[in-house]
């Protein structure tokens, strides 16, 4: 008898299709966001674990690891301390070590970092899983004065190869103390990688000591004392410090006892985190807002099952009729019972499926503009069996609520019989 | 066979604490009768239809339906049994609005494997389409137009097709004429009567308007078999 009353349910919702639509299309909105939720949730945490990757070790003065890992990767807060130039050579130089990237920190350009590192930065850094960093036009630095743009600084700045560019001392957004003297010229402007690296300038090593020469204490020395820029080219630019760096190990067994070693350094107060387990403590910290965000959505799907309930619940008066003919032609209380849950289950059931093609839909429309605006990759990828539960949830809660229009209809039914109350 | 179609003795029926309703010390339709029972609102004919059609059990006393004791089933029981034996025709508005005219005959069959059984043999829409036709009803792709489309007086047609489909024992008219004007109500009383003749079909019909009763086998009034305290007269 299951087929015979679906029927029904299926054509008694086709009789109210303008209702039953708006019903649906209320589930499926609120379906769609809570799917798009949490799919941009596990895209953006992915992409936030990969901010950087194919890096063993960073290491920096010590501090806290957090500290470390947002001032070296995120370019958040500021460094307390630096490493010493021979014990980053020290460990550069260490036979288990395959590469190194170093990082001076420090200055700013309109309120982006300055970043001082060297041609390994371009060789070795990795973001998003495998991806390399990719030049949209130009190269890496050649010339001591050459600087090489993150995608957001370039698109902000409304820069393009060849411009000149000054330093400012310090990062503050409004700096004073600009190292005027020494411009530099826009050598390359990076691809979109959605990280950090969008948001950075990046000049060698050399440079930072560069533009530094001529300064004490945050001061450049005065008018008689300081050094042009073509005059520093003639000097020893090795620094005597960098801020931080970032360790490839020939094998990965090999981290550990290296990470071990470095905090144990006895020269330097060292700190030596391994990437991955520091960001996803990060991630636990500022995850808790797409947390929020799924609370959020699932209000919002909680909204749309209570308008389908007021939809069901609204109709039952004006179809008592309906269900009194049905009794008589020798439907059973409980065909009303199952019609009604079949209706609550078709409309849940339906607005589910609806949300899911809206939101492959948004997500294909949305895709590239995500990508490349906000470096997010939001893959059309199937639904994971933690959104097939979800969404099997949202069909079940739907199924309960038309527990409570096909209890009263019942007893009606009960009360009513055969009589055909208008 | 010699069981009556309907045979409700010594029946007394009441809600819960309240007074009677109906009392009836003995009604008997015997098997292809034609009875029209005459009955004003308020004479306690819809708490006999309610007892005859199962919704309703009587406080004391028995229906027996072709030999069946109601009393004997249960509320899913009776509904089977109602489902296989009985059909209603009611005064109006009888259809399922958002069923076609063949959807809304052949929905008995849809609960009752009897029913179904009994028109095996003909292909269900054409059945339909039959019983339709000796209503009066006939007409291009008449099976597919949603009910909404038709008159009253075509409404009623179909839910008289409804009620005889799958030769049901008993068919239970209640006032299916009073929505209808005189010339449309004889002709549709008629092809009724005609066809439940054809079919051995009983007929218990129900009106207030007795000009209707020469039309049948046997014409008594509510007020005969009621014997409630307060009713009687």
């Amino acid at each position: 008898m299951a087929t015979p009353t679906l029927n029904l349910a299926l054509k008694s919702l086709w009789n109210r299709r303008v209702t039953a639509l708006l019903t649906i299309s209320a589930i499926a909105v609120s379906v769609a966001l809570l799917l798009g939720v949490q799919k941009m949730r596990t895209a953006a945490r992915e992409s936030f674990a990969n901010t950087v990757s194919g890096v063993d070790l960073i290491v920096g003065a010590r501090s806290g690891p957090l500290n470390l890992l947002l001032y070296s990767v995120f370019r958040v807060g500021d460094a307390t301390a630096n490493v010493s130039w021979s014990s980053y050579q020290k460990i550069a130089k260490h036979p288990d070590v395959a590469w190194t990237i170093p990082i001076s920190l420090g200055d700013s350009h309109r309120g982006f970092r300055v970043m001082g590192t060297n041609g390994s930065y371009f060789e070795h850094y990795r973001f998003g899983g495998t991806h390399e960093l990719r030049f949209a036009t130009g190269g890496p630095f050649h010339d001591l004065y050459d600087a090489v743009l993150g995608a957001d600084v370039a698109r902000t700045l409304g820069y393009k190869l060849g411009d000149s560019i000054i330093v400012a001392h310090g990062v503050g957004n409004v700096s004073f103390a600009e190292h005027k003297d020494k411009p530099f010229r826009v050598a390359g402007i990076l691809a979109s990688t959605g990280t950090p690296v969008d948001r950075t300038v990046h000049v060698s090593l050399e440079a930072i000591t560069a533009i530094h020469i001529d300064w004490q204490t945050g001061m450049q020395a005065p008018a008689g004392f300081r050094v042009s820029a073509a005059d520093a080219r003639l000097r020893d630019l090795t620094p005597d410090s960098i801020t931080a760096f970032l360790v490839g190990m020939r094998s990965r067994v090999m981290t550990f006892t290296m990470q071990r070693a470095i905090n144990d350094y006895r020269q330097e107060p060292l700190l030596a985190i391994l990437p991955g387990v520091t960001l996803s403590q990060l991630w636990d910290l500022v995850g808790i807002a797409d947390i929020a965000l799924m609370i959020v959505a699932a209000f919002v799907v909680l909204a749309g099952l209570l308008g389908m309930l007021t939809a069901i619940l609204t109709s039952l008066n004006e179809r008592r009729r309906e269900m009194a003919i049905l009794r008589s032609v020798g439907a059973r209380p409980r065909h009303v019972f199952t019609l009604l849950m079949a209706e609550a289950g078709l409309l849940a059931a339906l607005g589910v499926l609806a949300g899911v093609c809206l939101t492959y839909l948004l997500l294909l429309a949305g895709q590239p503009v995500l990508e490349k605006r906000f470096g997010i990759f939001v893959g059309v990828t199937g639904l994971s069996e933690y959104d097939l539960a979800i969404l099997g949830a949202i069909v079940l809660a739907g199924l309960l609520m038309g527990l409570l229009p096909a209890f009263r209809a019942y007893r009606n039914t009960l009360s009513d019989g055969l009589q055909i109350r208008v | 066979m010699t069981d009556p179609a309907i045979d409700i003795e010594a029946a007394e029926f009441a809600w819960k604490d309240q007074e009677l309703l109906l009392a009836i010390p003995r009604f008997t339709v015997a098997r292809g009768e034609r009875v029209f029972l005459k009955g004003p609102s308020g004479s306690g004919k819809s708490t006999l239809l309610g007892l005859i059609g199962g919704v309703l059990t009587p406080r004391s006393g028995t229906v027996r339906l072709i030999g069946t004791g109601l009393s004997g089933l249960d509320a899913s029981g009776r509904d089977r049994f109602r489902a296989e034996h009985l059909g209603f025709i009611f005064q109006m508005f009888n259809l399922i609005p958002y069923l076609t005219v063949r959807e809304n005959v052949l929905l008995p069959l849809q609960f009752s494997s009897a029913r179904r059984q009994r028109v095996a043999n003909v292909e269900p829409g054409r059945e339909a389409l039959r019983l339709l036709d000796a209503l009066g009803l006939a007409g291009n792709g008449l099976l597919e137009r949603p009910v909404t489309q038709l008159s009253i007086g075509q409404q009623q047609r179909v839910a008289a097709a409804r009620a005889l489909i799958g030769r049901p024992d008993i068919v239970i008219a209640d006032e299916p004429t009073s929505a209808l004007d005189t010339d449309t109500r004889d002709g549709f009383l008629e092809l009724l009567i005609n066809e439940c003749q054809a079919g051995g079909t009983t007929l218990l019909f129900v009106s207030h308007d007795s000009s209707l009763s020469t039309h049948f086998d046997r014409s008594i009034a509510m007020s005969e078999i009621n014997r409630t305290p307060s009713r009687a007269n």
